[in-house]
């Protein structure tokens, strides 16, 4: 990075630079580095500095409140642990080689290189690839946390049956040969998603729909919980849950505004249409829950938030205010059928990963090919309603590849992981919870009734 | 000496251990507890998922008390725990062979 930047300054500072260098020869040179590279902007720096935080917000307490109230209360720490566990796992995965394989040099569009294994070369200047006035270091942050969040959000489809192990060989598996790929694919300079002319601003396919149509693989292998269909399994703390929805609601901002890598309109864009979005479809899930159930739940609302934040994920840089109220509003309505579609199935997806994230997330991709616009965004492109039939193609062709190369994908990892260490708990370890079980601690020492 | 098990909703327990106090009845045994009589449960809506709850939740008191004051107790507890509207809950009175206050070592009504 260094070295590119010298070659284009002109002889005059090089000359400069060539007395600098003698000068400060044999003492650190990143004063002299800084000073050099003035195309660091503090206003996108700090910007996204605070939006990196606010992504790994979302994984905890983000997520892991929103799965920990859904499950019944002898595994609300097993299902915790998992989203924390992402958190420490996969940022080692992600510094040693995962960003590597997502952002390193292209090989064919398939996977990133070995350049920056170990973080070799991803210093404080910028990488003006990806991102020109932010350190390398702080887009690598930031796209980290994408990749913590990602395979927690599959945890909720196993659910209160897979054991700790498992999770753990799954995790690191599905991390390195599926995400980080999807990653090159749609982000990666020369990804051949972006060269199809996908758009996925925020990681629509990505995030959403490569974990949703996983958690399927996932749900479908593992198998239904035990007295599943028989027992009743209620959520055990829904102000969990709740409390999860808004802090998700609250990180979203981080994760979509913040995908414009700068403090700029874009990003403002970004914020609101994320905000609108989720606004509408919580409207949007409790219109139809209530219509169709009588009672609007406060559960609906937090899934309808939720659902909303995952539709508009592809499109909040892409498309109007406006756009986002009908992506959200439908996007409610759409996730509110989609949490059903289980039921035809036969599949236990415990948390609803598949009814939210896959079928919002490719909500999300169709409804950026329909609402883009280039006044928007002229980096990207028109969709149908402002005379763009194409993208809409290109953004189906992007989900079909996404729901083929997740599924098969994550369904190989999977059995792979059960020969290694088995899927499963023991049927007594799931009857005593994954609490006691995999790591011998109860969530609520004080209740009276321990069930 | 009888026992007095009483079924009642758990809101209406205060009312009833002052009521109790207030005729002199002394030492009460209360337990939270589950369970159904003509009462239907309710129903809970999770993401669409019905959820019939039949087992509600009750507080049963257990009282031991003289034969002479069992009249005395029972209507006690009837009329303090009513509300009027169903699942108010139950009255069972049953006979009791022996007490022992274990710190003395008396028997019987002694005990009591």
């Amino acid at each position: 990075m260094e070295r590119r930047a010298r070659r284009k300054r002109g002889p005059a500072s090089a000359g400069l630079a060539l007395i600098a260098t003698t000068l400060l020869a044999g003492l650190s040179t990143s004063a002299f580095a800084a000073e050099e590279v003035a195309k660091i902007d503090t206003g996108d720096t700090a910007w996204m500095l605070v939006s990196t935080a606010l992504v790994l917000l979302m994984t905890a307490p983000g997520l892991a409140l929103f799965y920990g109230g859904l499950v019944r209360s002898q595994n609300v720490l097993g299902v915790i642990m998992q989203s924390f566990t992402c958190m420490a796992v996969l940022t080692l995965q992600w510094i040693l080689f995962g960003y590597s394989l997502a952002f390193g040099e292209s090989h064919g569009g398939w996977i990133g290189g070995l350049d920056f294994l170990g973080l070799a070369g991803v210093g404080q200047d910028p990488n003006p690839a990806y991102a020109a006035t932010i350190p390398h270091l702080v887009f690598m942050a930031y796209q980290g946390m994408f990749a913590i969040i990602t395979p927690a959000l599959i945890t909720g489809a196993f659910a209160e049956r897979m054991t700790f192990k498992a999770f753990l060989v799954f995790t690191l598996l599905w991390s390195t040969f599926i995400y980080d790929p999807m990653a090159h694919w749609v982000w990666g300079v020369g990804g051949w998603m972006r060269e199809l002319g996908a758009l996925d601003f925020a990681g629509g396919t990505v995030v959403h729909i490569s974990s949703g149509i996983s958690a399927l693989a996932a749900a479908m292998l593992i198998g239904k919980r035990l007295g599943h269909g028989h027992e009743q399994m209620p959520p055990h703390n829904l102000p969990f849950t709740v409390v999860g929805a808004a802090l998700l609601w609250f990180g979203w901002f981080g994760f979509n505004a913040g995908s414009a890598l700068a403090a700029n309109g874009l990003a403002a864009n970004a914020f609101v249409t994320t905000h609108v979005a989720a606004a509408a479809a919580t409207c949007g899930w409790m219109a139809i829950e209530w219509l169709q159930r009588g009672k609007p739940t406060v559960l609906g609302a937090a899934s309808g938030a939720v659902a909303g934040l995952v539709a508009i994920t592809p499109g909040a840089g892409f498309v109007t205010p406006l756009a986002a109220v009908a992506i959200g509003v439908l996007g409610g309505i759409i996730c509110y059928y989609g949490i059903r579609l289980k039921e035809s199935f036969g599949v236990d997806d415990a948390l609803d990963v598949v009814g939210v994230h896959c079928v919002g997330g490719i909500w999300g991709a169709i409804a950026t090919g329909i609402f883009a616009s280039k006044a928007v965004n002229s980096a990207g492109a028109d969709g149908l309603l402002h005379g763009g039939p194409g993208l809409l193609l290109t953004q189906v062709a992007a989900v079909l590849a996404t729901l083929v190369y997740c599924f098969a994908g994550a369904w190989l990892l999977l059995k792979v992981t059960d020969a290694l260490v088995g899927l499963r708990a023991e049927e007594e370890e799931e009857y005593a919870g994954l609490d006691l079980s995999q790591h011998s601690e109860r969530a609520y020492v004080l209740g009276s009734v321990a069930d | 000496m009888k026992k007095v098990e009483a079924i009642i909703k758990p809101f209406k327990l205060d009312e009833v251990k002052e009521s109790l106090s207030s005729i002199g009845a002394q030492g009460l045994t209360v337990t939270e507890v589950k369970g159904f009589g003509r009462q239907k449960g309710h129903t809970e809506l999770y993401r669409g998922a019905e959820y019939v709850v039949d087992f509600l939740p009750k507080v049963k008191l257990e009282i031991i008390v003289s034969d002479e004051s069992v009249a005395k107790v029972v209507e006690t507890i009837e009329k303090a725990a009513r509300t009027g509207r169903i699942g108010d809950g139950k009255i069972f009175v049953l006979p009791v062979e022996e007490v022992v206050r274990i710190r003395t070592g008396e028997r019987g009504s002694e005990a009591l």
